[in-house]
């Protein structure tokens, strides 16, 4: 396209407003204001150059501030609506999600989840808005920092007239007889920390241009978190898996390959004791019941040596002894294990004897694991108990058989076939927590129920998350991005001879009170006057 | 330790009451028409007074960190002290980069309402449950609440900004929402002297109600209760019936609360009004004649300008790290966290508006206010009514 050449010389991109070098107003439009807009620094945007085939439109659309704004109102809106009931992940996930807010919230609760609001956060329109926020946030930055960076760059010493008369600080003054008084000036400024470029007996002091950067550099630290966010999606970046692991059980950590092993010795929850912690809490302590110290689960870490083909047991080496507390998770092998659930008493071994009926005399006693009952217990003597069937967690089913819901042992029942000299054939009897049926006929003998031995389960996630390094990054980029553009301003003094007067603008990108009492301090006891603010907003103060 | 502790907390609050009515006198006794710029010697005595009251509010935190054995910033008492703590220490800072003692005068009571406001809810030191038993505690929980006073001064700001701007000879829409805004401020204070008052009697009243899964429970006010829990039959005798009865799936408790917290800022609101005659804002004015509206702005922005990446490291990138290690994920739409990150989106509006729009002046103050209530509400009603993993905090 057609560039544009500047009077000075300088030869601008189309589209540029004000001239990279002298700052000349090259659009006619901004002949006739009073204050330059010098956001951009009147540079060359395409968004405000093109817009003519679709991907200039395109571009348009999300390189507008204006569009930016409103993606960030309505993410907001539309994160609020996420806030009034639960998101489904809190919610007990024993009953299917929709029975819950029904249930809980009535005729609301059902609104909100068949809205899809029960999982907002994962509804393709939100994860649209999120997206198309980065979509802004590149193509702005793209739209903005190009020519701005062009601008700062080839910005000359000598500015023109028309650009200096035009800035928010502006003054001309007699030009001072002696050039001690720029030195004085120059000098001054230079303790103020400013650069200071000077030509033909102009001057530009300018300082923190780095400042200017920030904005972007906070947008590349958010972009490399979105993409850190999508990378969770990758198969092998994220794993969210949940181990339960009984007290004395070792199983194998999920997600290595059977390399690593877990052993679970012991699972503790421990309360605030009033005694032993201080008296501090007591009244605390007092008013709120129980309150928990610890969740710790007392584990040893195995690997395994050497190859294993499946099936085979493998041969263990302990690598360590750990404790997982909340807060504290065990890392091993880019995964952390994490405590996060737990059951206590969870039934494990059931004692019965054999007795006879009548008599009471007994003939000697099983103890049957729960998770691994042996399918015959021989007593001595020509007594013998054989499990002809177990049901872990027993219920009659449709069909009204025994069935067993799941193999966690929460109510189990067995089908016993007892033995004994005087009974060679054996006798059947069903035994079930306080029932016993003998569904062949009277027995003799039967199997009377004497203890149960309990266990701690600890509940366990296994989290490797390979993404965090990236949005660390990014969290990292858009904190040194955001404090650069939030803690320091770019400003620029430009002092300019003209016949024998001195022109003095001054700008700041923000902070203009800041920059008024520099200049303040810059030209007391100089002869020349402080530039004068020229805004609405400085002349009403 | 507790008691000294309490005892310093006690000092810190009065110094700050002392310390506005100084700001006060140092802006009255600058009406003379000359507009000098700088201290007086009433700002000077009123600074002096509020940085004792800071460092004695510190000494109360440090004290009680000492007696607990954890940062006291556990439970809603806590971390609201903590953060009107901050509101003062963010104020000090900016009163001495700009030198305005009428930002003390509408940041100060801020401040005191909001450890008042804190000071409703148990106050007893408390044991950390395994989830809080982490050094993030106060890396976290400070600077989030440190962000966010720094934001609370925009507030502060703005409201100066409306005061002064907003034209009280006509009725307006302005006029309307700044009233609204005075009204809930009023609303706070009701709500202070309310429990204050109850407490005071030792007033208690249970009732026998029905829960929300079916289940006769009891519940116990401190407040007259003009809202009853769901088939609630009082028990204590001699105690007042209440007027209406809730379903169950609302807490009658918090919503008798706030109902006579409004009702009674209500009775205040315009008692004051018919007394003076004039809008709260109206009576307000003459304070904030001299006070030069740029800068109240420029004021306005920095605060924002400040507090902004404070508030993103501390409660979203220290709170995303502690989240990692504590619950196993870095973010999982918990309402406490999205309400932040609400807060974040809506600062960041208020930046992008600022710097492209031009959305300078009242529209800006306008955003501060809607800012900050967007703080309170994450720290009241998302403790305290949204059910949630920092629901905690809030007992």
């Amino acid at each position: 396209m057609n560039e544009v050449k500047c009077e000075c010389g300088h030869v601008n991109p189309h589209g540029t407003v004000l001239c990279e070098s002298c700052g000349k107003v090259l659009e006619e439009k901004e002949i006739n204001k009073q204050l330059l807009d010098m956001r951009y620094e009147g540079s060359a945007r395409r968004s405000q150059t093109y817009n003519k085939t679709i991907i200039d439109k395109i571009w348009n659309f999300f390189s507008s501030v204006k569009v930016g704004v409103w993606l960030i109102v309505l993410t907001l809106l539309a994160s609020i609506f996420g806030t009034i009931l639960p998101q489904v992940m809190y919610i007990p996930q024993n009953i299917p999600a929709i029975e819950h807010y029904e249930n809980e919230y009535g005729w609301f609760g059902k609104l909100y989840y068949e809205l899809g609001f029960h999982n907002l956060y994962s509804s393709w329109w939100y994860l649209l808005l999120i997206a198309s926020i980065g979509v802004s946030l590149v193509i702005c930055s793209l739209d903005r920092v190009v020519p701005l960076y062009r601008a700062l760059k080839n910005q000359r010493v000598t500015r023109h007239e028309g650009f200096l008369r035009r800035q928010r600080l502006f003054g001309v003054s007699e030009a001072p007889q002696s050039d001690e008084v720029y030195k004085t000036i120059t000098s001054k400024l230079g303790s103020k920390r400013y650069n200071i470029r000077e030509e033909n007996g102009n001057i530009l002091a300018e300082k923190n241009r780095f400042s200017r950067w920030g904005p972007y550099i906070n947008h590349i630290g958010l972009i490399i978190f979105l993409i850190g966010g999508m990378l969770r999606f990758v198969p092998g970046m994220y794993v969210d898996k949940t181990l339960w692991i009984r007290e004395g059980e070792t199983k194998a950590i999920p997600e290595t390959d059977g390399q690593y092993y877990l052993t679970n010795n012991q699972f503790i929850v421990e309360l605030y004791d009033k005694e032993k912690d201080g008296e501090v809490f007591e009244q605390a302590l007092e008013r709120a019941g129980g309150v928990v110290k610890t969740y710790q689960a007392n584990v040893t870490l195995y690997e395994k040596e050497g190859d294993t083909i499946p099936g085979e047991q493998p041969e263990l080496v302990k690598v360590r002894d750990d404790e997982i507390r909340v807060n504290e998770p065990l890392k091993v092998d880019g995964l952390a294990l994490y405590q996060v659930d737990y059951k206590l008493n969870e039934l494990h071994k059931m004692s019965f004897s054999l007795q006879d009926k009548e008599t009471g005399d007994s003939f000697g006693d099983i103890q049957i694991d729960l998770f691994n009952p042996e399918e015959q217990y021989d007593l001595g003597n020509g007594y013998s108990v054989e499990v002809k069937s177990y049901f872990p967690d027993f219920e009659f089913d449709e069909d009204g058989e025994p069935a067993t819901k799941s193999r966690v042992p929460n109510n189990p029942a067995f089908v016993f076939e007892m033995k004994a000299p005087d009974k060679p054939d054996g006798e059947v009897s069903f035994v079930a927590i306080q029932e016993t049926i003998e569904p062949l006929g009277d027995n003799k003998y039967k199997m009377t129920f004497k203890g149960v031995e309990t266990n701690n389960v600890s509940g366990l996630t296994v989290r490797k998350d390979l993404t965090l390094w990236i949005l660390g990054l990014g969290g990292v980029i858009f904190m040194i991005g955001v404090a650069q553009g939030a803690y320091w301003n770019h400003r620029r003094i430009w002092i300019r001879r003209i016949d024998n007067k001195v022109w003095i603008a001054g700008h700041t990108n923000k902070n203009w009170h800041g920059l008024r009492r520099e200049l303040e301090a810059v030209f007391d006891g100089t002869g020349i006057e402080v530039p004068e603010d020229q805004s609405e907003e400085g002349r009403k103060g | 330790m507790a008691e000294l502790s309490g005892n310093l907390l006690y000092f810190a609050f009065i110094s700050y009451l002392i310390a506005t009515a100084f700001f006060g006198g140092a802006i009255r006794s600058k009406k003379d028409g000359e507009k000098q710029e700088g201290s007086n010697k009433w700002a000077t005595i009123a600074i002096v007074i509020t940085i004792i009251g800071f460092v004695a509010q510190t000494g109360y935190f440090i004290t009680r960190w000492i007696a607990a054995g954890h940062a006291p910033v556990s439970n809603l008492f806590e971390f609201t002290t903590f953060f009107g703590m901050c509101l003062v220490g963010a104020f000090i800072f900016i009163y001495y980069i700009y030198k305005a003692p009428w930002l003390g005068v509408f940041t100060l009571p801020v401040a005191i309402l909001i450890i008042a406001y804190a000071s409703m809810f148990p106050r007893e030191i408390s044991p950390l449950i395994p989830a809080l038993q982490s050094d993030w505690l106060h890396i976290h929980v400070t600077t989030a609440a440190l962000g966010q006073a720094i934001l609370a001064i925009s507030f502060a700001a703005g409201i100066i900004y409306l005061v002064k701007a907003v034209d009280q000879t006509v009725s307006s829409k302005r006029t309307f929402w700044l009233e609204v805004i005075m009204y809930s401020i009023v609303s706070v204070i009701a709500f202070i002297l309310v429990t204050t008052a109850f407490t005071s009697v030792n007033y208690k009243a249970e009732f026998n109600y029905i829960d929300k899964k079916g289940v006769e429970a009891v519940y116990e006010y401190h407040i007259p209760a003009l809202i009853g829990p769901n088939k609630g039959e009082l028990v204590t005798e001699g105690k007042f019936e209440p007027l209406i009865e809730t379903p169950a799936i609302i807490d009658s408790k918090k919503l008798n609360t706030v109902v006579w917290s409004l009702v009674i800022g209500l009775v205040l609101y315009w008692v004051l009004r018919l007394i003076t005659r004039k809008r709260i804002a109206a009576l307000l004015q003459p304070l904030v004649k001299n006070i030069n509206l740029d800068l109240v702005d420029e004021i306005s922005y920095r605060s924002v300008l400040i507090g902004f990446p404070v508030f993103t490291l501390g409660a979203l990138i220290f709170a995303m790290i502690w989240a990692q290690i504590a619950w196993t994920r870095f973010w999982g739409w918990d309402p406490k966290e999205v309400w932040a990150l609400i807060t974040w989106l809506f600062y960041a509006a208020f930046l992008h508006l600022r710097l492209s729009k031009g959305w300078h002046g009242e529209k800006s103050a306008w955003l501060a206010i809607i800012g900050f209530f967007i703080i309170m509400f994450n720290l009241i009603v998302v403790n305290l009514v949204i059910a949630g993993l920092h629901s905690y905090a809030g007992s």
